[in-house]
């Protein structure tokens, strides 16, 4: 038993966190909020830069051949900046169903370009037709039917639909299946999307943790600047206790995330409950931080103008999505009880 | 990363699960914190400690296995998911003996270890005062220098099953002319000699769990103070922190609580409803999220970590799950909930209510759950003092 990320894996987190810190301040996630996606396509190209993007890639497909385990950390530093755009998607569930599912026609056209971060994926599930950053896409990866579809977007309608985290570019998806774009036959595809879903519930757990991480961080500065009765907020034990609650949340979460990618990339036999556990929590937490931090900034996190309202959003997204808890509580309880 | 057991790891659950099946009594004990109780489970100490298992973390010469962080959590799932009786020796194997491993001397190692894990010399703990409870630097109990020795006089309370243990050990203000957390001194003293009363209290329960410890002009000798004279506050920190930390609450005894509740889920199942059975749920999964957090902190403490706040968190965790999962069973229970321990007719003879009443202690020992979260919120997340 040893509980710890190796060093590689400290590092990337580092170099994810630093370009993030760089050029993903909140003002990029505002401008992607305020109708201006471009505003975060740099930051996308850095991210593939550093490899980020083409992590789960084989080297063949020129990426790094990396495990979910291996994915938890740059996701949350993700989750922490809020980077807007279809990143699991892409990274945790598009580049491995094309590795695993594409035909050889379908892996030339978008694989590596995608690994390279020049094709960003989205992804819908069978009968998911509401995808986020469908908009922001340039190929959709769908399960219709049970068979697997991998269509240009330009072959895709798509319809905006407005989510609560405007910088999610919510879209309804539509298209003509055809032996053209239909994915391989010859593989269990029933078996590869519901790792797949796994997969993408585990990214957006990894996700929510960074999420959390900002909101609290946020919080207690603002609890250190903040005077009223002539001394911080933070000094009244009303507010301390709050915020130690939170991260009671938020710690508790954490190794169950961290658990479930290592139960996921050594495909242990309970990794499906592992997922369900590491959403559950993930999400819970993600939105009680939330609502606290909410609480310690009073009316002016009560508005769009702080930033905190941009992660709120997120959490409250991704807590629901992939799953929410009634969803995985409900697989838990299968298995247990 | 690495989340499977090496097989020295799974070895050893073995080795354990092989003994403790073999041995564990069949019948439950009575409660620990009864006379008759304590008697019974002294008993099942010497059996543990005359084959090892009493503490398996410790030097082989003192009785122990040298087993490693990982192997002691593992001996702890294992006795708690057989059932095991309680460990009435806990003050002294998990509290006082790692003080003395870091501020000890050789001699007192010697003397004290062995008939402390064997049960022969058993342990209370003797911190809180009538005054002084979590603002344990106010105490007033005193220690008077005296040839070879000091003298100890003073009041001390909710000493846990201190009316049948033979020693204790606590702070005791040794220099008059300082305040609070200086000048107090860290001593073991006996509880059968001149000059001490020992007056047990029945706790919530009914059980005689703790007691009041007066002391009129004690004599300790100087080879009775653990760490330097004056120092004790150091001293009595480091046990502090491995109580409300690791050593006190293993996740092996949640797990199996919340094994227990399933199974209580299974036959009650005719009374339940979706909100009890989210509960049940929720319960098993928090007792996982303490097994994944421990081991998360275990690695890092075998690294050569010290445990740090972690500990803070592990409390307040541990004990309001612990309140949670037996809430959750008195209303699986429902009506017969009441039936208390000894009546024919209680469900599981009125272990969860009991059980109950035992957690509900757990917010309030082991510094509160309230003093928990300013530790937090102040030395975590550095939000000011004041
Ligand atoms: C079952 C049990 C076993 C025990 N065993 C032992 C033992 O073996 N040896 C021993 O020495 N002691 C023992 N104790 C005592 C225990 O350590 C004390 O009860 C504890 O430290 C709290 O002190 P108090 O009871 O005096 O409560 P107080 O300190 O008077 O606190 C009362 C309430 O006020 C709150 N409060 C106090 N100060 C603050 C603050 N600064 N901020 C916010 N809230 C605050 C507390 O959180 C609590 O809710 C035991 C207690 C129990 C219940």
């Amino acid at each position: 038993m040893h509980f710890a990320f190796t060093d590689d894996q400290k590092m990337l987190r580092d170099t994810v966190r630093e370009v993030l810190q760089r050029e993903c301040a909140p003002d990029v996630v505002r401008a992607v909020w305020e109708g201006r996606p471009e505003s975060a396509t740099s930051v996308w190209d850095t991210l593939a830069e550093t490899g980020v993007v083409g992590m789960t890639a084989s080297e063949a497909s020129g990426g790094m051949g990396m495990s979910e385990l291996d994915l938890l950390l740059p996701l949350e530093e993700i989750g922490y900046a809020a980077f807007p755009g279809p990143i699991v998607d892409t990274v945790a569930v598009g580049i491995p169903l094309l590795e695993a599912a594409g035909t050889d026609e379908q892996k030339e056209r978008w694989l590596g370009p995608a690994a390279a971060g020049e094709v960003r994926v989205a992804v819908a599930f069978e009968d998911q037709d509401i995808v986020a950053d469908a908009g922001a896409a340039d190929l959709l990866i769908a399960q219709r039917g049970g068979a697997g579809y991998c269509v240009p977007i330009s072959d895709v309608s798509v319809t905006p639909e407005q989510s609560v985290d405007r910088a999610r570019a919510l879209g309804r998806v539509s298209f003509e299946t055809s032996p053209q774009n239909r994915m391989r036959d010859d593989v269990d595809m029933h078996a590869l999307f519901s790792l797949s879903q796994e997969r993408a519930a585990l990214a957006t757990a990894a996700q929510l943790i960074g999420l959390c991480r900002r909101m609290l961080d946020m919080a207690v500065q603002y609890a250190k600047d903040r005077e009223q009765f002539g001394k911080p907020i933070g000094a009244q034990q009303a507010v301390k206790h709050r915020l130690a609650n939170a991260l009671i949340e938020q710690e508790f979460a954490r190794p169950l995330v961290y658990r479930a990618g290592w139960s996921m990339s050594t495909s242990a036999r309970d990794a499906d409950v592992a997922v369900s556990l590491a959403k559950i929590y993930a999400g819970q937490a993600a939105r009680f931080v939330a609502k606290e931090a909410l609480q310690v900034h009073g009316a002016i996190g009560y508005t769009i103008e702080c930033d905190l309202h941009m992660w709120m959003k997120r959490a409250w997204a991704l807590a629901a999505a992939h799953g929410d808890a009634a969803y995985h509580r409900e697989r838990i309880g299968r298995h247990i009880l | 990363m690495d989340l499977d057991f090496t097989d020295t790891e799974a070895a050893f659950r073995k080795e354990c699960r092989v003994w403790l099946e073999a041995n564990v009594p069949k019948e439950p004990l009575p409660s620990g914190d009864t006379r008759e109780g304590f008697a019974q489970h002294l008993a099942w100490e010497h059996q543990l400690f005359d084959a090892g298992w009493a503490a398996v973390s410790w030097p082989k010469k003192y009785g122990g296995r040298e087993a490693s962080l990982f192997e002691w959590l593992i001996f702890e799932e294992e006795y708690y998911r057989i059932g095991a009786p309680s460990r009435v020796t806990q003050n002294g194997i998990f509290l006082l003996a790692p003080t003395l491993f870091e501020f000890g001397t050789d001699e007192q190692k010697e003397r004290t270890l062995r008939p402390m894990a064997r049960g022969d010399v058993t342990w209370g703990q003797a911190w809180s005062e009538p005054n002084a409870g979590s603002d344990l630097a106010s105490l007033k109990s005193t220690a008077r220098r005296v040839d070879g020795g000091w003298r100890l006089s003073g009041q001390k309370t909710w000493s846990t099953r201190a009316a049948f243990c033979d020693m204790a050990y606590g702070l005791f203000r040794t220099d008059p002319d300082q305040t609070r957390h200086r000048g107090l001194t860290y001593f073991m003293f006996p509880l059968h000699t001149d000059g001490v009363t020992v007056r047990g209290v029945d706790r919530l329960d009914g059980d005689e769990g703790f007691a009041e410890i007066f002391l009129e002009d004690v004599f300790v000798p100087d080879s009775d103070i653990i760490g330097e004279v004056h120092q004790g506050w150091k001293v009595a920190m480091a046990t502090t922190s491995s109580e409300r930390g690791l050593s006190l609450r293993s996740p092996g005894r949640f797990m199996a609580t919340a094994t227990r509740l399933i199974d209580l889920y299974h036959r009650y199942r005719d009374r339940s409803d979706p909100v009890l059975r989210d509960q049940v749920i929720q319960a098993w999964m928090d007792a996982q999220a303490y097994r994944w957090f421990t081991f998360q902190t275990v690695t890092r403490m075998m690294q050569g970590e010290s445990i740090g706040p972690d500990s803070s968190m592990n409390k307040v965790f541990w004990s309001e799950m612990d309140v949670r999962t037996h809430e959750t069973a008195l209303e699986l229970i429902g009506e017969s909930s009441e039936l208390d321990v000894g009546c024919e007719s209680a469900v599981d003879a009125g272990h969860w209510m009991k059980g109950f009443q035992f957690a509900l202690a757990g917010p309030i020992y082991a510094g509160t759950n309230e003093i928990q979260r300013n530790i937090i919120s102040e030395r975590v997340l550095g939000l000011p003092r004041k």
